[in-house]
């Protein structure tokens, strides 16, 4: 049967984010509370109507705090860390949560406040050595210079390619209301920015930022009571890499060669939606820089390795292309607050799919969805949503 | 050339001819780097230690246009006119691939598939005046190049 045809049973009935950017002097969980005062709005619920919640961040041990400012209604309040994945981690829960039948409306929220430049931690909470740090090692940003080369050795992508995703991702965040980047940056701007680790410029990187992400979920066979517009979430799977895969945070890589953390997310994301990548028709893929985004694009499946050049000189990922992905302008243009990143793909999907996206609207409102996390030290998660 | 080792088991040193020291499963025969008390193929402990191979061919690189954060704590940094340096994963053959600080190259000269082979090089100075070293990769085959562990800033 196509996933279409399935009785769903998850639905979200409910967006709100503090847009992504930089606020003094306000704190994660002052941005989580207002995130999850517009889900909230947005579903036409009350907090006093929520059964249950899972929150999700790096910075704040305990994401459960926002009901202070919420309201302490006593309810059960989960609080999830799953690194760049933390949303997937989430939203699985609480899925898992409304199907066992425990809870029939939830909220999920996702909330941080990062300082400024790379990720940084003990690369002994990462199962990496101390040297390995102290040799400045211990960096995402280098891993995906690396991890981008060689798919260019491999299959061709081109400098151009790159500079022409991190030119979609501005040029869609100054059309963002919402974006931290407003600023639309030609392909020469962004080759021409200073090289961080080669082949991947500043401007082709996103940064660490600040804000929060809600999404209210309730079980599908009650959904109409809330929103004429909900949205179902037809699966949504994480997992972490195996051995031979070529990872971030690893001294060392198996000369045997498996399929990243993201290839078997999506794989198992299609096979319990009954959906295949043939169907999809938005996509909100991680873009910490331009290459992952490449990258990313085949390792869910939306085309074969080497495709890529031809489908974005095309035009296919821009918002009126034939597969536009990172509508809003991705993590490039909006930053990455971890814990709340992949719940702004999923308010970014779900206002796509309600047709309410202004001025970024995708001409024609798409039904099919898939959201894509990927991060240190190689975990993954993908979401696969339907109307 | 003297010096401190940055970490203990990390390599054979003092030695003319410094290896990685990795370990291979008893159980499933995968080699590992650095050396862990479990396999991270099929989680056996029965790990021994093994020498890795000396030589490998670079299977990608980047380069290194900022200064890490802490905990980075070498010298390069001292002067901006270090930066960057390069960083790459060298295959091993029949062995692995070792993620590692690159020497000896430019952006003019590296290349996907060159040779190149384990070096010791200075890293820092430690608070009581030590010095500290670590190990990198520089091109070419070991026997041809003896006097080429300069520094990582070598050739950068």
């Amino acid at each position: 049967m196509e996933g279409w045809q399935q009785v769903p049973d998850v639905a979200i009935i409910g967006v709100g984010l503090h847009p992504f950017g930089r606020y003094p002097g306000k704190s994660a969980l002052t941005m989580g509370a207002e995130a999850a005062r517009l889900a909230l709005a947005d579903a036409g619920l009350a907090w006093p109507d929520v059964d249950f919640a899972v929150g999700g961040s790096f910075e704040i041990d305990q994401p459960d705090s926002v009901v202070a400012e919420v309201g302490l209604t006593g309810l059960p309040f989960t609080n999830v860390y799953n690194g760049c994945a933390t949303a997937g981690s989430a939203l699985a829960l609480a899925a898992q949560q409304i199907r066992l039948g425990e809870h029939r409306i939830g909220l999920v929220l996702g909330l941080d406040k990062h300082e400024t430049g790379a990720f940084t931690a003990d690369p002994t909470d990462y199962a990496c050595p101390e040297w390995y740090g102290e040799m400045g090692l211990f960096l995402t940003t280098k891993f995906f210079g690396m991890k981008i080369n060689r798919y260019m050795h491999d299959h061709g992508i081109t400098h151009q390619t790159l500079a022409r995703v991190a030119a979609k991702a501005y040029a869609n965040g100054a059309i963002n209301p919402s974006a931290f980047r407003r600023k639309a940056l030609t392909e020469e701007e962004i080759l021409g920015s200073r090289m961080l680790n080669h082949p991947l410029t500043h401007y082709m990187f996103c940064s660490p930022d600040e804000g929060a992400a809600a999404v209210v979920v309730c079980d599908a066979a009650i959904a109409h009571q809330y929103s004429d517009s909900p949205v179902y979430l037809r699966s949504v799977v994480t997992r972490t890499r195996r051995y031979g895969a070529f990872e971030v945070h690893t001294p060392s890589a198996a000369l045997e060669h498996v399929p990243a953390p993201t290839v078997e997310a999506a794989r198992a994301a299609y096979e319990a939606a009954g959906i295949g990548p043939e169907d999809v028709q938005i996509a909100q893929l991680q873009d910490t820089d331009a290459g992952n985004e490449v990258m990313h694009m085949a390792e869910v499946g939306l085309c074969a390795d080497g495709e890529q050049n031809e489908l974005i000189a095309a035009g296919a990922t821009t918002i009126t292309g034939a597969l536009p992905v990172n509508t809003d302008g991705g993590l490039i243009a909006n930053g990455e607050p971890v814990g709340a990143s992949g719940l702004r793909q999923v308010h970014e999907l779900v206002t796509q799919m309600r047709g309410r996206a202004g001025d970024r609207q995708v001409p024609t409102t798409p039904r099919v969805g898939l959201a894509q996390l990927y991060g240190a030290p190689g975990v993954a998660a993908v979401s696969i949503l339907t109307t | 050339m003297a010096g401190e080792a940055i970490a203990e088991g990390l390599f054979t040193w003092p030695s003319e001819q410094p290896q990685l020291i990795g370990g291979r499963c008893g159980a499933c025969d995968a080699v590992s780097f650095p050396r862990r008390h479990g396999c991270p193929r099929c989680g056996s402990v029965a790990v021994t230690e093994q020498l890795l191979g000396r030589e490998g061919t670079l299977w990608t690189w980047t380069s290194q246009g900022f200064a890490p954060k802490e905990p980075f704590n070498g010298t390069l940094t001292v002067g901006a006119e270090t930066l960057p340096w390069f960083v790459g994963l060298v295959e091993i053959p029949g062995e692995l691939r070792v993620e590692a600080l690159l020497v000896g190259v430019t952006a003019e000269t590296i290349e996907i598939g060159m040779p190149m082979h384990l070096v010791v090089v200075p890293w820092r100075v430690d608070e009581e005046g030590r010095e500290v070293v670590t190990f990198a990769f520089a091109p070419g085959a070991a026997e041809q190049a003896v006097e080429d562990s300069g520094g990582v800033a070598a050739g950068a």
